[in-house]
This record gives structure tokens, sequence and C-alpha cells, in this order.
């Protein structure tokens, strides 16, 4: 049997190291399951962690598919700090895109230097007021901020399809339901020649150090922290609650709507149905999995993008079906969830005990 | 709309609902308890694969639900393991549970994709079914339906007037207290966890062998999410998971039926039904701040262990 | 000398005739929207990639990548197949459409097939079936098979290609019942049994007593076998779901053309086009029938069909009305290709609304 011991103190061996040992596990686990799969074991382990990213291409590619998971899952770190349970950021995403797609629509055929920062901050302002109708509903209609943020994950999905079918569809586009390709004035610059690396990179980084700095040097971060923790010290210290939770959920959706923003007007340069392959949820996992901090998170985001690209290279390479991409990746994420239990607690083995009566008795008395 | 139409409206609220129900009643006992599994989705299709993989080859619809809520059960243990016993996040190991359970069950069901078994059939009961208007929605459902209805009794009862429901309760407003006061609540969370797993496999089974009899990939399209919204929805009080079930159900049948009587809405901010009904109720059933907090698990969703 | 001579312009006529070499191997790169299954739009595409793995052997080898999202991750696993030595890539979505012809003027040796679309180029082939033509013959069928004269549809997105769908059945089954009434229902969604069982059910409790769809699961035929009334089913045979219910259904068939363009790669003849086939060609065409179709309505639909498929029929030759009475192609016309590529209204007779 096993038997937990809480540590008195984290251990700082295991807070780095933990990952790593997930890491290991499923690698070992991967090489059973691909050897009882009849695939090379070894083969696929390389098709599945090293391929996508075995040169430059790849490396930019694993970083074009982290900025949105990344700005989404920055926010919603804050807000899990302060326990407001945000499922949102996936609505707050397609909102970003649609209000950016509103004003890039609207530069076309112009060369304005206006026209990307003004697409970006349309975004921002788009995903920040989503967002705000959460807020809203929490702190004045007394509604649970989780139904909501799921209900308005549906209803954003909605006006997004509606968008797309109406007001935003491409005049020239023969019906379909796409919008017009963003100009060249609007589309984010590309970072590295022959790359999808955009701009977007720079956002990243700007959130990741904001984030940073605001949960570690400020007091505002500090108080987020205490509410979290103890709702009832917060108040008794006098911390303006209403405004905390506020903040929090506007910057997540803030930063959600610019990761939608960056979609559009990144890789995608137009607004399509499927902006979003699920990036809001998938920020859930890497803002867990990176214990709520930038750096972990960063890291989480990185190993996260690059499992699902080691899925398509498997499908390519390999010829596995894409289930088996959802099993590993399931696998690796209990791993590394399990593997934390190390840094609070030690673990013991030791022989089961059998109770009689006698015993229990006994052991009630003393 | 005449009398019959609506007949058929409510049987289909009631259909549609059902599955909804059946996760949601899992998801709140488990919440209640303490224990917030996101992994309903993944539970859901582990179950939907599982009792029809049964189903088809023995060809019993008891085998085929019975296999459904156990796989529910063995999956949820897995869940219990890594969120009870190594105490990891319960948020992401739900969701961690759902990519889990989404590849699993397309993996186990590839060589099922697209078949098809005999649905439940229909059990009438008696002249029951022959009242108008609420004859057919409420006595000419199948099986699975009357079990969602006993099942709601049984749980209320028990929340209400046994002792075993005051200690689920305990477990998940403060384990601290419950645990020295000897109450086992490792154990507690494991079972309620463990009926939330049955539960979901259940719905599950029912969406792949009662509802759409056929089994293909990702088959349950998201209702987990909404059977955890309904949960927070109905404060975690059972008559409102049910109503709140229901509820959904009928919005979403009557934003499809709404477009085949030619209402001149577009059909993507009819869609929005559903969803906008269902905050519209909660924003109406949340203006007592007080009484609402009376009602979750205050210790929802926080990892627990006895050497705390 | 002579003999160098020789060779240099040999060599001189290779380069310059690049992309036109004739290969012995190749392989082909596939990318699809959602998983092959069982039934449904990929599983068609998936159908007739084991049709071309069989038909050349160790000539060609093929590899897909399935549930690819519509966004920013179709370009990267486009490119991926690209820079893996694909010689010849099949995407087989819409939302494909913007992505390839990005990746393929990265890769101008390589040739592109993209299903559905409508931008072309130098490497990029565009190519679809007319399924409004077998659409408009399962119309026909409906049409005599109805005791209501009221049919329902199961629609998945108001985009162009799924009102052709509905406009056809719609004309096709007006040709035999004018007064006929088509119900539309629109579930937002390409595929999700549940809700397009609920939008079946609806339908039948409006007095529908044919159903059919354009969305990929089988839920509607089920219904409607549930219910005791038919149902068409739609991109693949759907029988199995309805064995009573199962009237026809309109299908894809996308074997021989892929064999065909597999074959001008190999040749190194391949070249640039727009593929719009018909039933003509056998793209597209109807399942196997019902026993319950009375032997004469099926000797109708085989004359309509020739009468398609010499031209001499047009599902929407003119006149034409949409729903609010407009005249949208006049008497005695027949509309472009482009017009139809773009349709936007539902025809007189569709109860319902667009989108």
């Amino acid at each position: 049997m096993m038997r937990l011991e809480a540590r008195v103190q984290n251990s700082p061996f295991w807070t780095y190291f933990s990952p790593v040992l997930a890491v290991i596990l499923t690698v070992i686990t991967g090489f059973f399951l691909f050897a009882a799969l009849g695939q090379p074991p070894v083969e696929t382990l390389y098709i599945f962690f090293i391929e996508p990213i075995s040169d430059w291409y790849g490396l930019t590619e694993l970083i074009v598919k982290t900025i949105p998971i990344l700005l989404c899952a920055y926010g919603l770190a804050l807000c899990f700090r302060a326990s407001i349970w945000n499922i949102g950021a996936e609505g707050q995403l397609l909102i970003g895109g649609i209000c950016a797609t509103a004003v890039a629509v609207q530069f076309v055929d112009s060369s304005s230097f206006l026209a990307m920062p003004l697409t970006i901050v349309a975004g921002m302002i788009g995903g920040m007021a989503w967002a705000g109708i959460t807020a809203f509903m929490k702190l004045r209609l007394n509604t649970n901020e989780t139904l909501v943020t799921i209900m308005m994950n549906y209803i954003a999905l909605n006006v997004l399809l509606w968008s797309v079918h109406g007001p935003l569809k491409d005049p020239n586009g023969y019906n379909f339901p796409e919008s017009a390709l963003f100009g060249e004035s609007t589309l984010l610059p590309i970072l590295v020649e022959d790359t999808r690396l955009h701009l977007g990179l720079l956002f990243v980084l700007l959130a990741f150090a904001a984030t940073w700095t605001f949960m570690s040097k400020t007091f505002a971060g500090f108080q987020i922290q205490v509410l979290g923790l103890d709702p009832s010290a917060a108040k008794m210290a006098g911390y303006k609650q209403h405004k905390l939770i506020a903040m929090v959920l506007l910057v997540s959706g803030a930063l959600a709507g610019l990761a939608g923003a960056s979609e559009v007007a990144g890789p995608i340069g137009q607004l399509v149905p499927q902006i979003s392959p699920g990036f809001g949820y998938a920020a859930i996992i890497v803002a867990f999995l990176g214990r709520l901090h930038p750096v972990g998170i960063t890291l989480a985001g990185l190993l996260m993008g690059l499992i699902y690209m080691g899925g398509e290279m498997a499908q390519i390479e390999a010829g596995l079906p894409n289930s088996i991409t959802g099993i590993f990746q399931g696998l690796m994420l209990f791993y590394l969830l399990s593997c934390d239990v190390i840094i609070r607690y030690r673990v013991r083995l030791y022989r089961p005990k059998f109770l009689t009566p006698s015993k229990i008795s006994a052991q009630i008395q003393e | 709309m005449d009398l019959d139409l609506i007949t058929n409206i409510l049987y289909a609220t009631i259909r549609t609902g059902t599955p909804l129900l059946l996760v949601a009643l899992g998801e709140m006992v488990c919440e209640k308890s303490g224990v917030l599994n996101l992994g309903q989705e993944g539970m859901m299709l582990l179950g939907a694969v599982a009792g029809f993989i049964a189903m088809y080859h023995c060809d019993s619809l008891f085998i085929g639900f019975a296999v459904a809520a156990l796989t529910g059960v063995l999956i949820s243990l897995l869940f219990g393991f890594i969120a009870l016993n190594l105490n990891a996040s319960q948020v992401a190991t739900g969701l961690a549970l759902t990519i889990f359970g989404t590849g699993l069950s397309a993996f186990l069901g590839a060589d099922y994709e697209g078949k098809t078994v005999e649905a439940l059939p229909e059990l009438a009961l008696g002249a029951l079914k022959d009242i108008p208007l609420i004859g057919k929605p409420l006595f000419a459902q199948d099986a699975i339906v009357y079990f969602s209805w006993v099942l709601v009794v049984v749980v209320y009862l028990f929340f209400k007037h046994h002792r075993g429901g005051l200690a689920i309760r305990a477990a998940g407003e403060n384990p601290e207290v419950g645990s020295s006061l000897g109450l086992p609540v490792m154990r507690i969370r494991y079972l309620a966890v463990m009926f939330g797993g049955a539960c979901a496999g259940l719905a599950g089974g029912y969406l792949s062998m009662a509802y759409t009899p056929l089994w293909t990939e990702n088959m349950t399209a998201g209702r987990g999410w909404i059977a955890l919204a309904l949960v927070v929805f109905a404060s975690w009080r059972i008559e409102r998971v049910m109503l709140g079930a229901y509820l959904f159900g009928f919005a979403s049948i009557m934003h499809l039926v709404a477009q085949g009587l030619g209402l001149s809405i577009d059909s993507n901010l009819l869609a929005m039904l559903p969803y906008v009904a269902t905050l519209v109720v909660l924003v109406m059933l949340s203006k007592d701040k007080e009484r609402l907090k009376l009602f979750e698990p205050m210790s929802l969703a926080k990892p627990w262990h006895r050497n705390n | 000398m002579k003999h160098l001579v020789k060779t240099l312009a040999m060599s001189l006529a290779l380069t310059t005739s690049l992309g036109a070499i004739a290969k012995d191997t190749i392989k082909v790169g596939f990318v699809y929207v959602s998983p092959t299954g069982e039934a449904g739009w990929t599983y068609t595409h998936d159908e007739a990639r084991k049709h071309v793995e069989k038909k050349f052997g160790d000539k060609v080898s093929t590899t897909y990548v399935e549930s690819v999202a519509e966004g920013a991750d179709s370009e990267r696993v486009i490119r991926q197949l690209a820079k893996k030595g694909h010689d010849l890539i099949f995407t087989t979505s819409f939302g494909y459409m913007n992505p390839t012809i990005k990746v393929a003027k990265r890769y101008p040796n390589i040739k592109f097939e993209h299903a559905t679309g409508y931008k072309q180029a130098k490497n990029v082939g565009v190519y679809f079936d007319r399924m409004y033509e077998s659409r408009y013959l399962s119309g026909v069928i409906a049409a005599h098979m109805s005791k209501s004269n009221i049919a329902g549809f199961v629609a998945s997105f108001p985009i162009p290609e799924v009102l052709r769908s509905i406009n056809a059945f719609t004309l096709g089954f007006k040709s035999v019942k004018p007064d006929a009434k088509v119900k539309v229902v629109w579930v937002n969604s390409w595929f999700d049994p549940g809700k397009e069982r609920e939008a079946s059910d609806s339908l039948i409790d409006q007095g529908a007593d044919v159903i059919t769809q354009h969305t990929d699961s089988p839920a509607p035929v089920q219904a409607a076998e549930a219910a005791g009334i038919y149902a068409i089913g739609s991109h693949s045979d759907m029988s199995e779901y309805g064995k009573n219910a199962h009237l026809t259904a309109v299908i894809h068939n996308f074997n021989e053309f892929y064999e065909q363009r597999v074959q001008e790669v190999l040749d190194g003849t391949w070249q640039s086009e727009n593929v719009w086939g018909g039933l003509n060609t056998g793209m597209t065409r109807l399942g196997e029938f019902n026993e319950v179709i009375p032997e004469n309505v099926i000797a109708d639909v085989e004359v309509l069909t020739t009468k398609i498929a010499s031209g001499e029929l047009h599902p929407f030759a003119g006149p034409l009305k949409n729903q609010a009475g407009e005249i949208m192609v006049p008497a005695g016309e027949i509309p472009q290709d482009s017009e139809l590529l773009k349709m936007n209204y539902l025809v007189d007779g569709v109860e319902g609304k667009l989108n």
C-alpha cells in the first residue's frame, strides 16, 4: 500500500524535477504503448517529441501554436489565483477575433500604419467586454462565474457563426462563411522569413513580463492571492474585493481577446468559423500544469503545443490514428499532475495491516 | 400549434433532457462531497463506447447499460486516484480525463465506428400513455428515462433522510471537521466520485444505445459540459437539476421546432436560446446571495488529505 | 562528342519540361476535416484513397491526417506533408482553401487539389461534384413516396453547397408534386448525432414523411426508421441505419477522379483544372434503391438521370423563383456555374429561413 506524508516544506528538488519524472514515465509508457500497437517504439517516440521541432521551421511553428494558448493561460492564472473560475477564455478569444475582424475589414485596401494596432486593440476590447459581462453578472447579479463563462462560450461560438455568415462575410467570397482576407497592413509582421512566426511572440513576452511582475511585485497581486486563499481574510483586511474580481476578469478577457486578434491577424489572416481548435480550454490545463506561475505556464504551454504537433507528425510519419494522440496526451497530463504529489508529500510504501475488531478498539482507546 | 405537436415537444424535451439529467445528478453528488470532476465528457464517451460494444456482441440491453455504468465507475477510479490520493488539481485532472477519454473511446471504438444496434424500446405504461397531452411524454418513455426518475427520488430521499447524505455533505463542507468526527472522508469522496462515474457512463450509454443507437467518435458533442453547468445552475439542489435538464432540453427542442414553424429569426441566433435561457433563469434564481451560499459545498475542488 | 551533345540536349529538354517528368513512384497526401468513420463526407474521400492504394499498388503510397482543424493548424499540416516529399496533396474541406494556396506558393513543384473551393493556381486544382444533380433525383423519388407532401430537410450551414442541395431537392420534389413543401431546420453543425436526431424528430412532428439531410451523421435516417417514414441518406450509403426507411442516398464518388489525377502525376501530365463532375462522370450518383420504390418511379428517375447527364435537363433551369417570388433565373435560361457557385437564396416551396 501507499501512504503520503506531508513534507514540512515543499521539496525544492522535486519542484523542478517532478515534471522531468513525468516525462520519463510518459516516455516509458509510450514505449510499451507503441510496441503493443506494433510500431517501432523508439522511432515513434522520436516522431512524437523530437521530429516536430527538429528544424528551425518546426520550432517557429511550435511557438506559433503556443502563442494563443499562453496569452489565454496567463490571464486565466490571474483569475484562478483569485479563485475566480473563469472557463471562458475560449469565448473571449472568439469575440476578440470577431471584433478585430470588424476593424480589419475596414482596412482591406488601405496601407495605413494604424490598421494593425487598431485591429489588435479592437480584439482586446472585445475580449475584455465579453469577460466584462461575466464580471457584471457575478458582481451585480450574484451568478456563478463558472456557469456563466461556459454558457458565454457557446453563445460566443454562435455569434461567430452568425457574423461569418452575415455581417462579416466577404462580399466577394461566393457566399462562403469567411471574411475577406486582411490587407498587408493589417497582418502582424512576420519575424523570421519563410516561417509564420509573427509579432504575437512579442505580445506573449510582454504579457509574460507583466503578469510575473504583477503577481510577485505589486500589492494588487498579493491581494489577489489572499482573496483566492481566504476571502474572509481579504474582507477583514479591507481589500476592495469587487474591484479585484472585476480586474482579473477584465485582464484575462483582454489577453484572450488579444489571442483571438493575433490569430485572425496572424497565421489565419481572415475570420473563419474555426479560428480556435479549443485554445481556451487547452489554456486551462496549461495554467494548472504551470502551477499558475508564468514560468511554469510558459513551459507547460510549449509542452502542450509539442504534443499536438507530435500527434500530427505521428499521423503523417507513422500512420497512427488521431485517437492515439488523445490517449497519449491524456496519459502525459495524468503523469504530470500525479508527479506533483512528491513536491508536497513523501511517498511511503507500507504493508497493509489487517485491523481486527480488537485492534480497532485498542486504537480508539489510544 | 396543435395538441399533438405540444405532446411531441414535451416527449422530445424529456428524451433530450435525460442524458443531461443523469450526468448532472451524478456530478452533483460528486460535488456535494467536495470533488469537482470536469471529466464528464470523457466518462460519457467511454461509457457510450463500452456499452455499445457490449451490446453489439451480447445483444442484451441490460448488459450494455451495465457495462456502460461500470466503465464509468472504472474510469472515475482513475480520476479518484490522481485527484484524491495524489491530491492533484481536480480541475486539471478532470480536463485531462476528458482528453484521455475522448482519445481512448475513439481508439476502442474504431472497429465499431458507424455500426448500429437495435434501440432501447419504449416501455408504455398501459393505459396511462393515452392520457391526452402528458400521456406520451410521461408514460411512453424508455426504461432509462423511468430509471432516471427513480434515481432522482432515491438521491433526494438519501440526502433528506439518510445519514449517508449528511456524511457526503460533511465531506464537502468541511472535511477536516468531518474527519475528526470519525467520518471516512476519503471513502465517502471515492464513493461519490464512483457514483458520478456510473451516472456519466449510463448517460453515455443512453446516447449510443437509445437516443441515437450508433457509435461514432465524439458523439456526446459537448453534453458533458452542459451537465456540469446545470449543477451550478441548480445550486446543488436535486429538484433544480431536474428542472434545469428539462429546461435545457426544452430550449434546444424549441430552437429546432421554431425553425420548422418558419419563425423568421436567424438560426445562429436561435441556437443561442438554450444558453441564454439558462443564464436568464440563473439570474432569477440567484437574487438571494446569502441563500445561495448555503448550498455550495464549501470545500468544492479543494484538495484534502488527512495528513494536512 | 556527338554523344555528349545528345546528352546535353536531353538534359536540357528534361530541365525545361521540369514538372512534367514521369515518375515511377509517388507519395500522395490527404488532409481530412473529421475522422474517417464509416459514413459521411470524409469517409467518401478515404474510400477513394483506399481505391487509389489498391489500384496502383507499390507505385503509390498514401498518407492521411484526420481531424485537422480548419484554422491555423491546417497550413502547418499541409506544409508538413509537402516537406515530407508528397507529390500530390488533396485537401478535402473548404476551410483549407487559403492555407492550400499559401503552401502551394512555397512548393511550386508539388501538385495540390482542393475540394469545394474556388481559388485555383498553377499547381492547385479545384474539384467538387455536382451533388445538386443527384439531389434533384432524390427529390423526385421522395415526392413519389410522400403522402403528406411535406419533406423535412436537416441542414448544416447556409453555404452555397447546402443551399444548392436544398433547392435542387425541392425542385425535384415539386416537379412531381407542385404544391409540396420542404421544411428546413438548421442544426449549425456538420456532425452532431443528437441534434440531428432532435431536428429530424421535430420535422416529423410537423408532418414531414420523408426526411433528408445535408449533415454527416446517420441519425436522421434512424429517426425516420423509428417513426416509420422514409429517409434519403447523404454523402454515402446509409441503408444500414434504416432498412425500411432508407429510400436511396445521394453519394459522392471520388474514386475515379483521384485515380485519374494520380495517374497524371505519375505520367507527368497533371495540369491545374477546375473540375465540377456531375452524374455524367459518376462523381455524384444515387445509391441503391429501396425495394419499396415502384418500378415506374425508378424508370422515371433513370430517364431523368440520362437527361441531366446529357445536359438536356438542368435542375436549376429557369424560370426559377426564390422564396419571395422574385425571378432568380428567367424562363428559358440556364444559370452559369459561377452563379451556382455562390447561390444565396432558397427557392419557392422551401419553408424555413435562410440561415
